[in-house]
């Protein structure tokens, strides 16, 4: 059988180690390389969704090799209604930050290779059923996105992405003890991800386990109060990173949770988790709250992915088959939206070279389209039916009620907190007279600017109106996640 | 008949998405919107008749007619199956009929009124999405489609209020609208969540099942309905979140008429009205809705008799008007509700598209510049007396049957302190519309030339800072008529400007028959609409309910017909024959008129809580995120390289070499894991 999930995933690096072979000054080669290799995993990412057998709840595309038999390590890999959404999000945004980021010149060469290898990283953890090997994908994605950040990043590159990098090593510390603690006080003494989950384990050991991985992936998530090196690292960032790293990189903290918090220890997480949901609801408003204030346009849209992974926290505590779901379609959908509206402000920004609100206004008819789809974007961002922003939302809602009810009606007063901040930000940027200092700019006029923003903005539309496209998926695994027999009780 | 019901439902949908991919030329967005709606209209009617007949078999047969309804799967998440489809029943048939005609004729009418507008093929998509979004409303078989729609109609609403985004009121209104009508959602949102948690659906019908089997009662049941009806109170512009309807004035008057006076804010009603089983048995939430909807009535139409906005006077008014159909519904008489509705629709979206008119003709929108458009705008001055005469309450015309049902419903449920709010409203209708009339229609011209000055507040400053204070731009914390459409901003002036000029007041004229015609039309239902709600003769009710509904009582009608009038007279006396001068009233009410006139100041405290409180706690907890969380994080740092000081020889600095020692490390560990497990 062809191995299609190992195609996708190292179909990015080799590209990437084409592109270092090739002469630093054949950009355009060094282009269209890219474009080929992310497109090509785009490519086998959608056969792989096509492929996919939507009333399956194990694993599909099973890739299984020993490679350290005598630890039960194995190079293995499988996709289930949880990871798929996520590997194609990955290999969409790649293939359209790849686009979005064709006008670079600084060291094109490096900054391509760099993000095919992310590519790989992202979607190797995304794919992995083996613990260590997910672990080893977690850390391969950190040093390109160091570098993306640390290279082609903004005034302060180099704080923002040490800061990224230490937060998310320090995460990653966390986050290996706790697999080796499932690795050696389990009954299992495995990395398989899949006999993990069936494992017995002492109650006080797998709390312990269940903190240090949470909070690894809580970082990445990011939860509050671990969230301060994100609107850092999104301020520095080039526009095509900030696509990925909100657009990506944040669900690998959702979909370890979903996988491993969930899906190995539902009991430990059943009996914390007014403490998780709380966590969640501080989440949902502080982020809104602090988005409110924020006078750069890109921190903005940065604060607002920490309040709206949020309600994927909330969706987790909840604990029920809705929530679940919902968890993960908010993750998915909130990927499409913060990656389109960071698009967005790099398309503003490439104009009026100010991020800076107060200094926008009236810019509606100098350039319609981007005002367009930037309303489309935040009205999806707020939840509007219709957009794929409703529907992770209100699934979160009505999954969680029943399991949390005041922890989720103090979330919904987020709905109209989100509703205040990005109509505000729309009227201020937007709306308005004319303001005649960008009287001379121009609208998005570039295929690979235009190219993005409507695929997309075509895309939020789709996946609110058609959200069956993505959730007979996530319906396959994900809400029987909670479900799998698990003894936590040592026998 | 679900096939109609679908057509009815997706014909704006066809006309949307041809105006937004093929970009047609503008007159022809306006047309395909207007056949569009057309057919939804004459698929309405086939489908009203089609539930006539119905009725009349299931009456005949002594059974309750069966709702027609085809539903979708559309998605599956957990447990929950979510489902869309139309519900047809005579209730939604009703409202069907009313949105489409007023719809339909409103779009004809901006044929006129927009024209030249640059944004004009933009206004005609904004009005198939919105007649998309609230048929989608009328047609929901549950609660879940409800809100989708109920949340579409408001973005429509925030599109079309801010239509002239270059205009920073019409901008800050839009939003104003948006959230405060969000805010009255998350309860709606909230009751919900209940119900579905209770009984796992979120089907009407089915929740009705399970009210009547006893599954759900109680304080649930009523905590659920009060929360839905937060919703309504924010849709329908029910105290205490009126406030955005009178600022949604921004929007163009064709879309004042037809969202924010027939159809959209009636949404809230409809709620209640499509609900009414489950609030009936929820004794305590109906009395909500009938207390928030008296005091409402009363409320707004005080606010309404010193506005000298002409279109404000109509928005409070609308928002008094609300008030009565709630409380009709409140008081348990879902017909009297529905039938003031019902009259309202017509007459009110009279009214505002004759403002419109006025508008159009004269560029002018404050009533004391206005004066003697009669003598100019013969049809105008007509049909706006025809609506404000039903709007008053003036028998036979609808207005009066559809008020008086409801009074006499109130009358019926023994709530005195109720029906005296609603006397005392039809008291103050009567004079603030007399007086309206009064002041654009008799008199002379008081206003400028052509073209009018910008009105005070309307300075183009942009606003100082994010950090607050520009969350109210609003120029307009008055109600002092300011802000208007007339204005010659970008958007207006090439419909509108140009042509006129010459002498005071010369320059208004008749508006165009492509916007007269519609006023005509709508003039007949609101003379005769109410002669299908005839106390002991009530069509509108057995339709509605297949019973009778209760006789007429004297003492109400003549209590309501003598207050109507002295309101009239009044009026005359104050505006009109100047016997009582206006200015005296003013300064014997002082205080109460300053206090109107500040809208009780409500604006203020809701300007102040979000400005203030909201935006001041917003601005601490960035502080403590940057100072507190931040510089957490960042000793952390400081502290852990003071430790590493000790080991600085094996740090390189080189991350990549970090990142190798991770690798590195991992490997050691698995061989020492080998080890173990090798035991």
């Amino acid at each position: 059988m062809f191995p299609l999930l190992s195609a996708i995933i190292f179909l990015p690096v080799l590209g990437a180690v084409l592109i270092a072979l090739t002469p630093r000054a054949r950009v355009t080669l060094i282009r269209a390389l890219a474009f080929v290799f992310s497109g090509a995993a785009l490519a086998l990412a959608l056969a792989l969704f096509a492929g996919f057998s939507r009333n399956v709840a194990t694993p599909q595309y099973v890739e299984r090799a020993a490679w350290i038999p005598q630890l039960g390590i194995s190079y293995f890999l499988g996709v289930d209604g949880l990871s798929l959404p996520f590997i194609v999000l990955t290999a969409m945004l790649t293939f359209l930050a790849v686009i979005a980021s064709w006008h670079i010149e600084l060291r094109p060469k490096e900054y391509f290779a760099l993000m095919l290898v992310l590519e790989t990283g992202v979607l190797g953890v995304f794919s992995s059923l083996d613990f260590l090997l997910f672990f080893l994908f977690w850390e391969v994605e950190l040093i390109p996105m160091y570098l993306l950040i640390g290279t082609w990043g903004g005034p302060r590159r180099e704080y923002a992405a040490i800061k990224f990098v230490i937060y998310t090593l320090a995460g990653s510390a966390l986050m290996l003890v706790g697999i080796l603690t499932l690795y050696f006080f389990g009954s299992a003494h495995t990395f398989d991800m899949l006999a993990l989950r069936q494992q017995g384990i002492d109650p006080v050991v797998a709390t312990f386990a269940f903190f240090l991985v949470f909070f690894g992936f809580a970082v990445k998530l990011p939860s509050f109060p671990f969230h301060t090196w994100l609107p850092d690292a999104h301020v520095e960032a080039p526009t095509a990173v900030s696509v990925l790293l909100a657009g990506v990189l944040l669900k690998m903290g959702g979909y370890g949770m979903l996988r491993v918090n969930v899906g190995m220890m539902p009991d430990v997480l059943a009996a914390n988790a007014p403490f998780i949901g709380a966590l969640a609801v501080v989440s949902i408003l502080y982020g809104a709250a602090v988005s409110t204030v924020q006078h750069d346009l890109k921190s903005l849209v940065a604060y607002s992915s920490v309040s709206h992974m949020g309600y994927v926290l909330l969706g987790i505590a909840a604990l029920t088959p809705g929530s679940l779901g919902g968890a993960a379609v908010q993750m998915f959908t909130h990927g499409l939206i913060t990656g389109l509206l960071f698009l967005l402000v790099g398309v503003v920004y490439e104009r009026t070279h100010t991020r800076i609100i107060a200094s926008m206004g009236g810019l509606a008819p100098r350039m319609p389209l981007i005002a367009t789809i930037f309303v489309i974007a935040g009205l999806a961002s707020l939840g509007l039916p219709a957009t794929a922003g409703f529907i992770g939302e209100f699934a979160v809602f009505v999954g969680a009620y029943p399991s949390l009810p005041w922890l989720t009606i103090v979330a919904i007063f987020g709905v109209v907190a989100t509703a205040g901040y990005i109509l505000w930000m729309l009227q201020r940027v937007f709306f308005g007279p004319p303001n005649p200092r960008w009287a001379a700019l121009t609208d998005a006029n570039r295929w690979f600017e235009v190219a993005p923003l409507v695929t997309l903005a075509a895309l939020v539309l789709v996946v609110g109106i058609v959200p069956s496209l993505l959730t007979d998926i996530i319906q396959a695994s994900v809400p029987g996640l909670a479900s799998s027999p698990l003894l936590t009780a040592a026998r | 008949m679900p096939s109609t019901l679908w057509l009815i439902l997706l014909l704006p949908v066809v006309s949307l998405a041809l105006i937004t991919l093929l970009r047609p030329a503008p007159r022809w967005s306006g047309r395909l919107t207007i056949l569009a709606i057309g057919g939804s209209f004459v698929f309405s009617v086939v489908a009203f008749f089609e539930m006539l007949t119905r009725q009349q078999a299931a009456v005949a047969a002594h059974q309750e007619v069966e709702p027609v309804v085809s539903m979708v799967p559309w998605f599956q998440l957990g447990k929950t199956s979510f489902e869309v489809g139309v519900l047809a029943d005579p209730l939604a048939a009703i409202m069907l009929l009313v949105v489409t005609t007023v719809s339909l004729l409103v779009q004809v009418y901006s044929q006129g009124y927009m024209a030249g507008d640059p944004g004009y093929r933009r206004y005609f998509a904004f009005m198939s999405l919105f007649t998309f979004s609230m048929l989608g409303l009328v047609l929901a078989p549950n609660f879940l489609q409800m809100f989708i729609f109920w949340e579409l109609v408001g973005v429509s609403s925030y599109l079309l209020i801010g239509f002239w985004y270059h205009k920073p009121e019409a901008a800050y209104a839009a939003k104003k609208a948006f959230i405060t009508t969000r805010l009255g959602d998350l309860g709606f949102l909230v009751g919900i969540l209940m119900l579905y948690a209770y009984t796992g659906t979120f089907d009407f019908h089915q929740l009705q099942a399970a009210v009547k089997v006893g599954a759900l009662g109680g304080a649930v049941l009523s905590t659920a309905m009060v929360l839905v009806f937060m919703g309504a109170v924010g849709k329908s512009a029910q105290f205490p979140l009126h406030v955005w309807l009178p600022d949604a004035m921004e929007g163009p008057t064709p879309v004042s008429a037809l969202i924010h006076a027939a159809t959209m804010v009636a949404a809230g009603v409809y709620l209640v009205a499509r609900a009414f089983p489950l609030f009936q048995a929820a004794p305590t939430a109906l009395m909500v809705v009938a207390v928030v909807g008296g005091f409402t009535a009363f409320f707004a139409a005080t606010m309404g008799l010193v506005m000298s906005d002409i279109k404000r006077v109509l928005a409070y008014s609308t928002v008094s008007q609300l008030g009565y159909m709630m409380l009709g519904l409140g008081v348990g008489a879902l017909s009297a509700g529905m039938f003031h509705l019902f009259t309202h629709a017509f007459f009110k979206a009279l009214l505002f598209l004759a403002a419109g008119s006025v508008i159009h003709g004269a560029m002018e929108q404050d009533l004391f510049k206005l004066g003697g458009l009669r003598r100019h705008m013969p049809w105008t001055a007509l049909t706006f007396a025809i609506g404000g005469l039903s709007l008053a309450g003036v028998p036979p015309l609808a207005g009066f049957w559809s008020k008086d049902e409801v009074l006499t419903a109130v009358y019926h449920s023994g709530n005195g302190l109720l029906l005296a709010l609603g006397l005392l409203t039809a008291f103050m209708t009567a004079f603030y519309i007399t007086r309206a009339w009064l002041l654009a229609f008799a008199g002379e011209w008081r206003g400028a030339a052509a073209a009018p000055p910008l009105p005070p507040g309307y300075a183009l400053t942009p606003r100082p800072s994010p950090t607050g204070y520009a969350l109210t731009p609003g120029p307009t914390p008055t109600g002092r008529g300011v802000g208007g459409e007339g204005v010659p901003a970008a958007g207006s002036e090439a419909g509108h400007g140009g042509s006129h000029g010459g002498s005071p007041g010369a320059h208004a004229h008749e508006s165009p028959a492509v916007m007269v015609v519609p006023l005509l039309i709508l003039a007949v239902p609101s003379v005769v609409a109410g002669f299908l709600g005839l106390p002991g003769a009530n069509w509108f009710g057995s339709f509605l309910h297949g019973e009778e509904e209760s006789a007429a009582e004297g003492i109400v009608i003549a209590s309501s017909v003598v207050l109507a009038g002295l309101g009239i007279l009044l009026g005359y006396l104050t505006y009109g024959a100047r016997a009582i001068s206006a200015e005296g009233l003013t300064a014997a009410f002082r205080p109460i008129h300053a206090l109107l006139v500040n809208k009780y100041g409500l604006d203020d405290l809701y300007g102040w809580l979000v400005n203030r409180l909201y935006v001041g706690i917003s601005l601490a907890l960035a502080w403590f995120d940057q100072r507190i969380v931040d510089g957490l994080v960042n000793l952390v740092a400081w502290l852990a390289a003071q430790v590493g000081r000790g080991v600085t020889r094996t740090a390189t600095g080189q991350l990549p070499n970090y990142a190798l020692a991770v690798f590195a490390g991992v490997v050691v560990i698995a061989n020492v894991v080998a080890v173990v497990a090798g035991r």
